[in-house]
């Protein structure tokens, strides 16, 4: 505890980078999964093609993805950038799977019935399907989430890993708190991650929070509601 | 009106709708009824350009469908069908309001018109802030009969909207709808297979065969009276002695005596006064019995 005291700001430093490095993949990679998901979940030729090439891609270790993309990029080895791209590339073939199944998910009936309606393609997507699939996207965004913080530190070998230089540094010295420090607080920023992924999702998902507590709302119906 | 000029729907090899030609007429309910398999709910979604018929036309007021845009032309018509398809992650006034909305009403106007609506469905404003799943089935449908009437449109289509909710609370769906019929003068075009609901809605009752086959067509009356052939009796139960009364000697309450079919079964009863039997002829006006807007039965 002593260690983690007088090394406090390098710790704080390395989980501020270790977020941002994370942020990034995930974000990308969830909004590149949705129209590719969409392409996918539209044609079977789009879904195989898609799918088994993410699914190779997958199969790179993520070492020798870090190494070699430098080379496709024309980036310098060490950049940063190097480390963002393989995590995305990770990230979308992580999702895609379950991005495709969350828009199959999608009642048939409420699709229909919407067309019906005259919704639009474009606007039954993002106003009908894309909400609806959404409790079964954030369920995969949060494996997604988790994994990607777990994976970065591997990038510390060649200098890009947050707090994975925790366990670089602590191996090379024999030090096992500096390790432990290391575990906790990746465990603590994954927990943070995970808690505002569900938060938002309550607040961007209320229906679907409504449904899981049945009739708890019920009880106080408001009269006479126009609202602005 | 609404045209259909020997129209032909093919999926592939199966042929759903072969050479139909109906004229639906305006401010009139017109029921399709059938088996599965005849082809009606894919004729009643030609209508709104759900689907495109392979050959024919169909024409809404002389114009053909085929020149109107597809997302225009069913923000236009009221859509019913049996699943209320509802939006589950929209509250009940917003449902209502999705039409509209699409159309650019401003948000404030189109939930106030949304609320008035709920009136007019009998569903209590109460209900307003919730989302669908919160509602019984029953409810659903009134909410989608609401959704369906957002517009005002003059043509209202319903696809099986009452299938699946119970008898009560379908029989009082079932006047709602003559109600809302009879205030709008909205055109509806029904589909359902219950021969029951055709014959208590439908001024033109259109009974298919396979492939949108037309077996007979004319008012309920005129069907009871004179089936057109053993399909239609025993589709509406004639061949069984289902509609064929007789007046039993056990008298009801006051001057009624109890009907009997053929079958020996008691399936009503008539006024009778002094020993007399009341005679009416069936029209629109006296199909609706009781009017009630209390919702309290589908909860």
């Amino acid at each position: 505890m002593l260690w983690l005291w007088n090394n406090l700001g390098l710790v704080l430093g390395l989980t501020a980078d270790h977020a941002r490095l994370c942020g990034i993949p995930i974000l990308v990679g969830f909004a590149a999964s949705i129209p590719l998901g969409w392409l996918a979940s539209r044609s079977g030729a789009a879904r195989g093609i898609l799918l088994t090439g993410f699914g190779i891609l997958y199969t790179i270790p993520s070492l020798a993805l870090f190494v070699v993309l430098p080379v496709i990029l024309g980036t310098k080895i060490l950049d940063e950038t190097n480390v963002v791209v393989a995590l995305t590339i990770y990230a979308i073939a992580m999702m895609l799977r379950g991005t495709i199944d969350a828009f199959g998910s999608v009642s048939g009936d409420v699709l229909e019935s919407a067309s019906a309606q005259g919704f639009s393609s474009v606007s039954r997507f993002w106003t009908v399907q894309f909400p609806l699939a959404g409790p079964v996207l954030l369920a995969n965004l949060r494996v997604v989430a988790v994994s990607t913080v777990s994976l970065l530190s591997v990038a510390s070998l060649i200098g890009s890993g947050g707090l994975g230089y925790l366990f670089t540094n602590g191996y090379q010295q024999y030090f096992i708190d500096e390790i432990v420090i290391g575990i906790v607080f990746t465990v603590l920023l994954a927990l943070v991650f995970d808690t505002v992924l569900v938060i938002a999702g309550r607040i961007l998902m209320p229906w679907n929070r409504r449904k899981l507590v049945g009739t708890a709302a019920l009880r106080t119906p408001q009269r006479n509601w126009v609202g602005a | 009106m609404i045209e259909f000029r020997d129209v032909s729907k093919r999926y592939g090899a199966d042929l759903a709708v072969e050479h139909f030609s109906l004229q639906i007429p305006a401010r009139k309910v017109t029921v399709l009824v059938g088996s599965s398999g005849s082809g009606k709910t894919t004729l009643l979604r030609m209508i709104n350009r759900m689907v495109d018929p392979t050959s024919g036309v169909v024409e809404i007021d002389g114009v053909d469908v085929q020149t109107v845009a597809a997302v225009a032309l069913r923000r236009s018509i009221g859509y019913v069908m049996q699943s209320s398809g509802l939006l589950p992650h929209r509250r009940v006034v917003d449902n209502i309001a999705t039409v509209p909305r699409l159309n650019g009403t401003a948000t404030p106007a189109a939930r106030e018109r949304a609320l008035h609506l709920m009136d007019v469905v009998g569903l209590d404003r109460s209900f307003a802030r919730r989302f669908p799943a919160e509602l019984s089935g029953g409810q659903q449908q009134r909410v989608g009969v609401a959704r369906a009437l957002a517009v005002d449109p003059n043509i209202l289509l319903m696809d099986e909207p009452f299938g699946a909710v119970d008898p009560i609370v379908r029989s009082d769906l079932q006047q709602e709808v003559l109600r809302i019929q009879r205030e709008t003068e909205t055109t509806i075009v029904f589909v359902t297979h219950d021969i029951d609901e055709a014959f208590l809605l439908g001024d033109q009752v259109v009974i298919l065969g396979t492939g949108g086959h037309i077996v007979q067509q004319g008012t309920p009356e005129e069907i009871l009276a004179h089936p057109a052939d053993d399909f239609v009796a025993s589709f509406v139960g004639s061949d069984r002695g289902k509609r064929r009364l007789t007046v039993s000697t056990r008298a009801g309450q006051g001057d009624d005596r109890v009907l009997v079919d053929a079958g020996g079964y008691p399936v009503g009863v008539i006024a009778a006064p002094g020993g007399k039997l009341s005679i009416a002829d069936a029209s629109p006006r006296s199909r609706s019995i009781s009017n009630k807007t209390d919702q309290a039965g589908d909860a």
